[in-house]
């Protein structure tokens, strides 16, 4: 578990107190993934480097698994460092070493196993990634999916209990970027271990990510189950990044919606309820008539999920508005 | 005029023995500017602005010390510094008498250029390393210096080459060498053969040393 108790950053520049994070508490479970989602400047990325202490906090205390990070000397730090795996945007790999030595680098820093433990170790892990064959190679020789994967192999060669992912999909491919997100997503059910990521993409979040905290401005301005936070967003900010990431525009929508006749209301749909057929069975028992005005269907990680909006008009409206309620679905209405 | 008549005042035995002063000198400095130069350069990045162990003070006294060397021309250094290599070689003529000033010549110049080497690593190399827990030494052997490598061989390439023009110039105070010979033959004696073959002597050198460089520059970059 890592808690953050009344942590809080500033930078001193040109003695000028910066403000990067304001006092902030929050809590992150064992085992889940944990998203900080924010513009650049929010401060996510400082949160994240406050964990394994690439920055020093300003006051407040960062536990981890019961033990107060800010209080460790340098060697208890680089013990804890090594129990804390990281990867990158830019995936800073060393350029002169091989994949095979990359992966094999905190291993060898951490001198506590022999030259063949190791050997063995780094053919486990580049398997894993499915980088086997790719071991003798430079990293100059490999695409950017392949780069975040010996990242990822290098950052769990020391079996660490937790993973920091700094904006690791960030210089991807969308296609790239889905399969490096399953890779976590795989690692993180099958190592049991804690990853905590930070993105400015929404959609990077929705796949993933267990809970979300929405970051402007130096601090938490939401925070919750990605479900929750995804589907019914209420700071400013968060839905700024869900419209992004539905590609909406809220002003274009209004005016679309101007000319439609009747009530307008969104529905959201979670799980099995997905794929009931209600709008059917309540139109023709209610009588009420339905158009879709806009609508999504797709998964929050493994849940399914659908967004309706409808304009509705004739028939017992308050009786179907009452259905929708009774059923597994929320709804809003809009107008 | 034939051939061997324009070659009439070259003894090329002079020229061998002389050829192997310079070689001596040259790659005897350059272990010597390598040796001290690169830690040099390391305490001078690691001392910088916004590096690892920024100290504002030690940074600005390194600097203003190895600027000094540097801006001094080298002819005077090699004056100046007579009684020390006397002291340190027990003469301040020949091949022996032109190493140490070859040498505190050379040093400030190189290490300024692994410091810019050390500075072209990406900063994110470095917080990769520390975030496995690395010691600053394991940050240095591990990361910085393999990382800056290929850098680190064209500053020695870009000095071995200075170092070849300054042996020519320390003949000036009895080094000996291909600059000696064409400082005493070539130029107060008129035997332009003698200026032209050693001319081609170093040039030949500084390809040789200029190529090999590039090669080992190439053969480490990985890219």
């Amino acid at each position: 578990m890592i808690e953050f108790q009344h942590v809080h950053k500033t930078y001193r520049v040109a003695g000028r107190e910066i403000p990067a994070l304001n006092p902030t508490s929050l809590t992150i479970e064992d085992g889940q993934v944990f998203g900080l989602i924010g513009h650049s400047g929010a401060g996510k990325s400082t949160m994240l480097r406050l964990i394994n202490r690439l920055e020093e906090p300003s006051g407040g205390k960062i536990i981890v698994d019961g033990e107060d990070v800010t209080a460790f000397n340098a060697t208890q730090l680089r013990g804890f460092r090594q129990q804390v795996g990281m990867i990158f945007q830019h995936f800073n790999l060393l350029a002169s070493k091989t994949v095979a030595d990359n992966v094999a680098l905190p291993l060898t820093l951490a001198g506590e196993l022999s030259r063949s433990e190791i050997d063995k170790r780094v053919t486990e892990l580049l398997a894993r990634v499915g980088l086997q064959d790719h071991a003798r190679k430079y990293p100059a020789q490999l695409s950017g999916g392949q780069k975040q994967r010996v990242g990822i192999a290098r950052a769990l060669s020391t079996n660490p209990k937790i993973l920091l992912c700094d904006e690791a999909t960030s210089a991807l491919d969308p296609q790239t970027t889905a399969s490096v997100l399953q890779l976590l997503a795989e690692i993180n059910r099958e190592l049991k271990l804690t990853i905590v990521l930070i993105t400015h993409e929404m959609d990077v979040i929705r796949r993933v990510c267990d809970r979300v905290a929405v970051m402007d401005a130096g601090q938490i301005v939401e925070q919750g189950s990605v479900a929750e936070v995804f589907l019914h967003p209420q700071h400013p900010t968060t839905k700024r990044f869900v419209q992004e990431d539905e590609q909406v525009d809220e002003g274009e929508q209004r005016d679309d919606f101007a000319h439609v006749p009747g009530r307008i209301v969104r529905l959201t749909f979670q799980g099995d309820a997905t794929y009931a057929p209600l709008l059917g069975t309540v139109a023709r028992e209610t009588g009420v008539d339905y158009s879709i005005l806009a609508g999504r269907i797709d998964r929050i990680k493994d849940v399914p999920y659908g967004q309706l909006t409808l304009a509705v008009t004739g028939g017992d409206m308050e009786a179907a508005f009452d259905r929708f309620t009774a059923a597994d679905v929320h709804m809003e209405v809009l107008r | 005029m034939d051939a061997l008549n324009f070659f009439a005042n070259v003894d090329w035995a002079e020229i061998w023995l002389a050829t192997i002063d310079t070689m001596i000198m040259l790659f005897g400095s350059l272990f010597f500017t390598v040796l001290l130069g690169l830690p040099l350069g390391v305490l001078l990045f690691l001392c910088g602005p916004r590096q690892m162990f920024e100290q504002k003070g030690v940074y600005a006294l390194l600097s203003l010390i190895v600027n000094i060397l540097r801006s001094l021309p080298f002819i005077i250094l090699l004056i100046v510094m007579i009684p020390f290599t006397v002291l340190i070689t027990g003469t301040s003529l020949g091949v022996a008498g032109a190493i140490p000033p070859l040498v505190v010549g050379a040093t400030p110049f190189f290490a300024r250029l692994v410091e810019t080497a050390l500075r072209e690593v990406d900063r994110g190399i470095i917080e990769a390393t520390q975030s496995m827990g690395a010691t600053t030494r394991q940050i240095i052997t591990n990361a910085l210096l393999p990382e800056a490598r290929p850098g680190i061989f064209a500053a020695i390439t870009v000095t071995a080459i200075t170092l070849v023009s300054y042996t020519a110039m320390a003949g000036v105070v009895g080094a000996g060498g291909l600059g000696d010979l064409a400082i005493r033959f070539g130029y107060q004696r008129f035997q332009t053969d003698v200026m032209v073959v050693t001319v081609v002597m170093l040039l030949v050198l500084v390809q040789v040393l200029q190529s090999l460089g590039d090669k080992l520059v190439v053969h480490f970059s990985r890219k």
